[in-house]
């Protein structure tokens, strides 16, 4: 038996206990979140390594035997997930050396986001629905405590909405785990999958599995739950928002797809089917509300909601290639969505405006940032070789293979309409002319270091696209061990 | 007794409904806390109830005796209300300073919703005399 699943949860909480008894100067701060969050992303790989070589690795935390403790379980989903999580927090700490003011850094940004990330760590690691529960509300508090830290006069109500729909979405998901123990009289999710077979009360079953979906629906930002998303991140510093965008509504997937494929499975043709409703109706309501806005933030987190839609399709359709699909589809977009937003901040750093109609002309005066935007926006809307491309492709072909054939074309159209407001960005932005006549100053070696997150990401981008042969096995070998969990089962119970 | 309790939960659940249906985002704060009552009423009524022993191991004894109250919805409830009670009390900061700055909690009031949809220009505006 191995600690590591426990190190990707423990050593950013410990990084941020040190940012505050250490005092951390505001000028080594950032050093300080660099170094750990490059020591998590080592930490991460290692953990992602051992999975490679042992499928499932399970830690019974403080060595309770089965029923009575925690685990931590370590499978191919949590591992990407985990691996993703770092390779983000790393990029999005460096872009914020530069990015953060130093008030901000006062009022506590790293520890902040450290405990957020070593939160969504111990979201993907948990193999306990109340421990799942008890991690999204630290993420849930550091998230509160990083929006709400040095808002500009008035944005305070956007945080609001924020913390009262997810406040709303916490109480739905305690309610579903309260049920679900006086169905099952247990929480440990591999106990749960061999109860919920069992379970007689089908009809309570299912309503519980209704709450739970409408729970983790709110912060997944399915339809017609997500409202607060561009509420809220569209006020939000650069960095911030590209963190948020990336992981935060990836919590609620993995959640969705944990759940649904572990726990929730003998009522699928009530329960799959309502997911794949709200899958098509969230592709579509994101993609048409985001082509009609002109703010760049605006766009984006519609984009989000729109992408979401495409994850949870690819678990609705419940085949190994459609959950494969759904994996490639997240890895793909947790990376080249936090990358737009880093860009995006990028063009605001760079013409003083996220409003569409008062930039232009970028692609002359910015090359590299045309292409650090270009790469990310054109694997969204699914262009060859990028990854965006394969990740549609997979998940369409999963569609049609099971005969879901209006999916597939809702899946499709969408993915043109992901085009147009990409083409919008980038006509707007980069290639029409600047309705500035003098270009603004800019602070160039700023500018350099933080171009170097938001390349690093694209380069991440194009590799998944054009080495989709591995990523393909490995994310089928993570569909087959979803649609069959009995290894999962049989690691956490026999490791007890 | 479970009877009762699971209309006692309903009632409260309807009535935290009703208040957070409210424009007026202080209701919303007692729907939220008589909703999380509820809720932990709930978890523990799940929890079976019986007319058992508290769930305390003797001191000779190193296991449970038989007829005991089952103790893990205890432990949740008790973690739900800690997690509940630093919720609500950042809430209440949050809707505090919220207040501060538009001078009203009510969130149909124009004062309240505008300021989201204006984030555009006076940015542009803040941006130049800045540089």
């Amino acid at each position: 038996m191995t600690n590591l699943p426990a190190f990707p949860i423990l050593l950013p909480l410990v990084v941020a206990v040190l940012f505050i008894l250490a005092r951390v100067k505001d000028r080594h701060a950032g050093t300080v979140a660099i170094a750990g969050a490059l020591a998590h992303l080592f930490i991460c790989f290692l953990l992602m390594a051992e999975v490679m070589e042992q499928n499932v690795i399970v830690l019974w935390v403080g060595a309770w035997p089965f029923p009575a403790g925690i685990c931590l379980v370590a499978d191919y989903l949590s591992g990407v997930m985990v691996l993703v999580t770092a390779v983000i927090h790393t990029a999005v700490v460096v872009y914020a050396a530069k990015d953060i003011e130093t008030r901000q850094i006062k009022a506590g940004f790293y520890p902040f986001m450290q405990v957020l990330t070593g939160a969504i760590c111990g979201a993907f690691l948990t193999g306990d629905l109340f421990n799942l529960y008890v991690w999204f509300e630290v993420m849930l508090m550091a998230s509160f405590g990083i929006m709400v830290m040095e808002n500009p006069a008035g944005r305070l109500t956007n945080a609001v909405k924020y913390v009262v729909l997810n406040l709303l979405a916490t109480l739905f998901l305690i309610t579903a785990i309260g049920l679900l123990y006086g169905l099952t009289g247990t929480l440990n999710l591999a106990d749960l999958h061999d109860k919920a077979a069992q379970v007689e009360n089908t009809a309570l079953f299912t309503s519980t599995a209704m709450l739970m979906m409408t729970a983790f629906g709110i912060k997944a930002a399915l339809f017609p739950l997500f409202f607060w998303l561009p509420a809220a991140y569209h006020t939000l510093p650069a960095a911030v928002a590209a963190f948020f965008a990336g992981l935060l509504t990836k919590v609620g997937v993995y959640a969705l797809i944990r759940l649904f494929t572990l726990v929730f499975v003998t009522q699928t043709h009530i329960t799959h089917t309502i997911l794949m409703g709200a899958a098509m109706l969230t592709m579509v309501t994101g993609v048409v509300t985001a082509a009609s806005q002109m703010d760049i933030r605006r766009i984006l987190s519609f984009h989000i909601i729109s992408q979401v839609g495409y994850m949870i399709l690819g678990l609705a359709v419940f085949t190994p290639l459609a959950l494969a699909g759904t994996l490639v589809y997240m890895v793909h977009n947790i990376i080249a969505k936090s990358n737009l937003f880093l860009a995006g901040g990028l063009i605001h750093r760079a013409t003083g405006t996220f409003h569409l109609s008062h930039m232009g002309g970028l692609y002359k005066t910015h090359g590299l940032l045309s292409a650090g935007f270009f790469i990310p926006a054109f694997s969204l809307a699914g262009f060859p070789p990028l990854s965006g491309f394969w990740a549609k492709l997979l998940i369409i072909s999963a569609c049609l293979e099971s005969g879901h054939y209006t999916a597939a074309a809702v899946a499709a159209a969408v993915g043109l309409l992901t085009l147009f407001s990409m083409a919008k960005i980038w006509l707007e932005a980069f290639w029409k002319q600047s309705p500035r006549k003098v270009p603004l100053p800019l602070p160039k070696n700023h500018f350099a270091w933080m171009m170097a997150p938001v390349l690093c990401l694209c380069l991440f981008t194009v590799l998944l696209g054009l080495f989709m042969e591995p990523v393909m096995q490995l994310s089928l070998a993570a569909g087959e061990q979803l649609m069959n969990p009995a290894a999962y089962v049989r690691a956490v119970k026999g490791g007890g | 007794m479970e009877h009762f309790l699971a209309i006692v939960v309903g009632l409260m659940v309807s009535a935290a409904f009703f208040l957070m249906l409210s424009g007026i985002l202080i209701r919303f704060v007692f729907g939220l806390i008589l909703m999380g009552n509820a809720i932990n009423l709930l978890i523990f009524t799940a929890g079976r109830l019986a007319p058992v022993n508290p769930p305390l191991i003797g001191a000779q004894q190193s296991l449970l005796a038989a007829p005991a109250a089952n103790a893990l919805p205890q432990a949740l409830i008790l973690t739900a209300i800690v997690i509940g009670f630093a919720m609500t009390i950042f809430l209440l900061i949050l809707l505090f300073r919220t207040h501060d700055q538009t001078g009203t909690l009510d969130a149909d009031q124009d004062r309240f919703v505008l300021e989201t949809d204006e984030t555009d220009l006076p940015e542009i505006t803040g941006q130049k005399g800045k540089e």
